[in-house]
């Protein structure tokens, strides 16, 4: 029974190399799951648009040449990207917790709303630097506030997330109206209700040499920085904990509750922060526009990227792109602009059910992939 | 087995046999080459120590996994089997450690749905009459129209067992499925089964730690060690000292610790007057008070079910107390982490993938729980650092000889005893102050189970306070210098080990008192 020297299994000894090995093969399947599934809804599309009678080819190339194939659809693609990537980022914080909010698009309205109603009494006199950090405060605190409630009333009193931060976006859309409509309503502007503008001075200009604005930038170091509180702070690593299992979080005496309230508010804040940009840097002013679906985009971004604030930025970048060869596609093939609206769902679905696929490959599991 | 046991109507049960089953998992062999023959209306035990693949090959007996080689033949014909539901076509099933039935529904109402051919609406009458007449066939009686929740354990055990004889699966499957039992109940549920196996009716194929369940029910025995057949043969030409040399080869059983004397024994943890209701909101525990010093063990014996679950859940902070309070040191102690670290509280107890671990998080960062926001995992406030965490659980991996591929599995892919081995090696490896255990041996080997044992004795002399909650008697008589017994919610009985014995804690524990 001396075999000490090549037993199988369980001798094993788990190495540094060994357990290198280890993450690089399960990282694999981050990337090629998602992949085929995105190859996999682009069949399903194709076959939606041949039922039609109109050529997947064509679609895919105008995609293709709509939002990557010249430096002015690159950045048209880029200016759209930047507010999916804050909306994703309010899915992913909380989804690590294990929450699933869909609720980003009413922390945006009310961002938005926020920073407008802010500006309003400083307009006449404040230099733009206060003025825009004041609004970036407001908008921030807005948007958190609001998914903050949903983390409390998931917390303290059990209300489900979900449900609740989707009801709760209808009440943003709702105090935006009141408002719009009502008190702040800009008596100048005599077309569409809206807040008194920022003025031009004041609006965020672009990144120089382009025309996207800073807030493409700013999503990215957001990403950046969500990604180290996720994966390389003491809090992330207790969220995980209790997204995972909280009966063992609780065992560890972590501060749940805490963290809930607190992941949400800063993914409130992060699509407050689109709401801001919305206004600072495209509109110049709180109205409906506001309202145009980017916090449900982000959902669909942030499954895509599996919450990975890091993998957020090109998959927002990828549905910036398709978003915006929305309207060649439009002119050109004759399509309704909802078109890419089917894409986008058929994306989701076939993203949720790939979900069912991780750690059902062997291949991801086994040396070398040899079994 | 002779050819006119087969031409018998009534000798129903299968024969189940696998050739050269081999499974790998990444880097790891769990099955090499394995063949067991199960023959017809046997009892047959499976034994091995902990991770030594017991589970993998019934799982791939039952197509949860695909063998990487290997056949299986049922009845002498070769069969694939690449999902359960082709197990169970096969006339095989599993009845798990872990219950799987619906606990808000009732007992009939979960035979009736576990149906393949459950149909849209259920003619309960007619249902009722079927299951009616199939219990008069077997030896197992279940109350039938309480809510699962409700039953004991051995009844729940009895129902999932129930539950596969309803699906008319003649090869069964059990993986340790005496755990959650008290000796008692486990032998009325292996006593019933063996009188089925012995009338022909089926076939068993037991996975268990227990020896005195191969001795008192087996036929035959089949040990895997390493993945690998050590032996097979008739139970009755074995000694238990033969078969657990085959289980764990020439390893050390360790030795139990010996028992030192604590001279002063300061006041270290103190329950005063506490309650707490269960998940239903009914009162679960009621006035404990109980006292224990630095140096001793209390043991809590106690038929399950009495509320030992909801007292370690207040004290590890997964349920709130609708009264009363904790003292350490004779300071007010809530189970929050800063004091838990501050008064050094540590704890694990069973099932530790449903209570203290995440079950899809790998095995370094399971060990990691304790130690995250501290140095060196955690070299300044807030930040966390991956590399000492990896280097620290590697540590752990060889100290507890925990048999992981890599510090990077998800824990919930360790073998039943692993993961056990991995959440002590958390929290044992500290310095201890008060230790919170419920049933820490579930599941494990012997060899394990002597092992965890002498580190808890090992921490009671190095001077930590120690409550331990188990279902196990033994392991009270055992470990415990003072003994409590539970029952309906409140501690009945307490006396210090030298004044008290078996009988009379048993006494205690039927709730006489
Ligand atoms: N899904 C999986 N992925 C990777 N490795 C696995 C998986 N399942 C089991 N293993 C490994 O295979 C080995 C055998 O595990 P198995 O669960 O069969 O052991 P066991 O004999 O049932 O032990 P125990 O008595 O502790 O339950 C273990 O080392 C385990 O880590
Ligand atoms: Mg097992």
């Amino acid at each position: 029974m001396a075999d000490t020297t090549e037993t199988p299994g369980i001798a094993v000894q788990s190495s540094f190399a060994a357990d290198l090995l280890d993450r690089f093969r399960r990282s694999a399947e981050y990337v090629v799951i998602p992949l085929l599934a995105l190859v996999f809804s682009g069949i399903l599309f194709s076959i939606f648009l041949l039922t039609l009678g109109k050529s997947p080819a064509d679609f895919f190339s105008l995609v293709w040449r709509g939002g990557f194939g010249t430096s002015f659809s690159w950045q048209n693609t880029l200016v759209r990207s930047a507010p999916f990537i804050f909306t994703a980022l309010c899915v992913a914080v909380p989804a690590r917790l294990g929450l699933v909010i869909i609720g980003g698009e009413g922390a945006l309205v009310l961002g938005g709303f926020a920073a407008a109603a802010i500006a309003i009494p400083m307009v006449d006199w404040a230099p733009g630097f206060l003025l825009l950090g004041v609004m970036v405060i407001a908008a921030m605190l807005a948007g958190g506030l609001w998914i903050g409630c949903v983390g409390a009333l998931r917390h303290y009193r059990g209300v489900n997330e979900t449900i609740a931060s989707l009801l709760m976006f209808y009440i943003a859309v709702s105090i935006l109206n009141f408002f719009v409509e009502g008190a702040l309503r800009d008596p100048s502007d005599p077309n569409k209700p809206s807040t008194r503008p920022i003025g031009s001075d004041n609006m965020i200009g672009a990144i120089p040499g382009t025309d996207v604005h800073w807030g493409l930038l700013t999503g990215v170091v957001l990403c950046g920085l969500l990604y180290l509180l996720m994966n390389r702070t003491t809090f992330g690593f207790a969220a995980q904990i209790a997204g995972g299992n909280l009966r063992a979080a609780q065992a560890q005496g972590l501060p749940v509750g805490r963290l809930v309230v607190v992941s949400c508010a800063i993914a409130g804040a992060c699509a407050g922060l689109a709401g801001f940009f919305e206004v600072a840097a495209i509109h110049g002013k709180a109205n409906a526009s506001l309202i145009a679906g980017y916090g449900f985009t982000g959902i669909l971004v942030s499954f895509l990227a599996r919450h990975n604030p890091l993998v957020i930025i090109p998959v927002a970048i990828f549905l910036g792109g398709i978003a915006a060869s929305g309207g060649l596609i439009q002119r050109r093939m004759d399509l309704p602009d909802a078109t890419v609206l089917v894409l986008q769902g058929l994306l989701f679905l076939v993203i949720l059910v790939s979900e069912t696929f991780y750690g059902r490959f062997a291949i991801f599991r086994s040396k070398g992939g040899v079994l | 087995m002779s050819v006119t046991q087969f031409a018998d109507p009534e000798f129903r049960a299968i024969g189940v046999e696998t050739l050269g089953m081999t499974k790998v998992f990444a880097s790891l062999t769990a099955l090499d080459d394995v063949s067991i023959r199960v023959t017809p209306g046997s009892f047959h035990a499976l034994l091995g120590e902990n991770g030594a693949g017991k589970s993998t090959l019934v799982k791939c007996m039952m197509g949860f996994y695909q063998p990487t080689s290997g056949t299986m033949l049922v009845d002498d014909s070769e069969v694939e089997i690449p999902n359960p539901r082709a197990a169970h076509a096969c006339g095989i099933g599993m009845v798990y450690q872990h219950f799987t039935l619906v606990p808000s529904l009732t007992a009939a109402e979960n035979l009736v749905i576990a149906r393949a051919d459950t149909p849209a609406v259920i003619d309960w009458k007619s249902e009722r009459r079927a299951l009616n007449a199939f219990l008069e066939t077997t030896p197992f009686k279940v109350p039938l129209d309480v809510q699962v929740s409700s039953l004991s354990a051995g009844e729940k055990q009895k129902l999932e067992i129930l539950k596969q004889l309803y699906l008319d699966q003649r090869f069964l499957i059990l993986d340790e499925p005496t755990s959650v039992l008290t000796p008692d109940e486990a032998d009325e549920v292996l006593g019933l089964l063996r009188g089925m196996t012995e009338a022909g009716e089926l076939t068993i194929l037991m996975i268990t730690h227990k020896f005195r369940e191969v001795t008192a029910y087996a036929d035959d025995v089949t040990v895997l060690r390493r993945g690998r057949v050590v032996d097979s043969g008739r139970v009755q030409d074995l000694s238990v000292e033969e078969m657990s040399r085959m289980m764990i080869g020439e390893t050390e059983i360790r030795e139990s610790a010996a028992r030192v004397d604590q001279p002063e024994k300061a006041l270290k943890l103190e329950l005063a007057g506490l309650f707490a209701d269960d998940d239903s909101e009914l009162p679960a525990i009621e006035a404990i008070s109980l006292k224990i010093h630095a140096g001793e063990i209390l043991g809590i014996a106690g038929v399950s079910g009495n509320g030992q679950s909801e007292l370690i859940e207040v004290l590890s902070g997964q349920r709130q107390p609708t009264d009363g309070r904790i003292f350490v040191d004779k300071q007010p102690y809530e189970p929050e982490r800063d004091q838990m670290d501050r008064f050094k509280v540590f704890g694990f107890s069973e099932e530790p993938l449903k209570n203290v671990a995440v079950p899809n998080m790998s095995v370094a960062e399971n060990m990691a729980f304790r130690t995250f926001d501290k140095a060196p995992i955690s070299p300044f406030k807030g930040w966390l650092s991956p590399p000492p965490m990896r280097k620290r659980a590697r540590e752990l991996i060889a100290a507890y000889r925990v048999k992981t591929p890599s510090t990077e599995e998800p824990i919930e892919n360790l073998s039943g005893g692993n993961v056990q081995r991995a959440i002590l090696a958390r929290e044992l490896s500290h310095e201890v102050d008060i230790l919170i255990v419920a049933n820490p041996c579930f599941g494990l080997d012997f060899a394990s189970v002597a092992e965890i044992r002498a580190q808890i004795m090992d921490q009671r002399n190095k001077g930590a306070a120690i409550l331990l909650v188990s279902e196990d008697l033994d392991e009270i008589l055992e470990l415990a210098d003072t003994v409590a017994v539970m029952s309906e919610g409140r501690v009945t009985y307490q006396s210090p080990m030298t004044e008290t014995d078996r009988a009379t804690i048993g006494h205690a524990m039927a709730g006489h008192h």
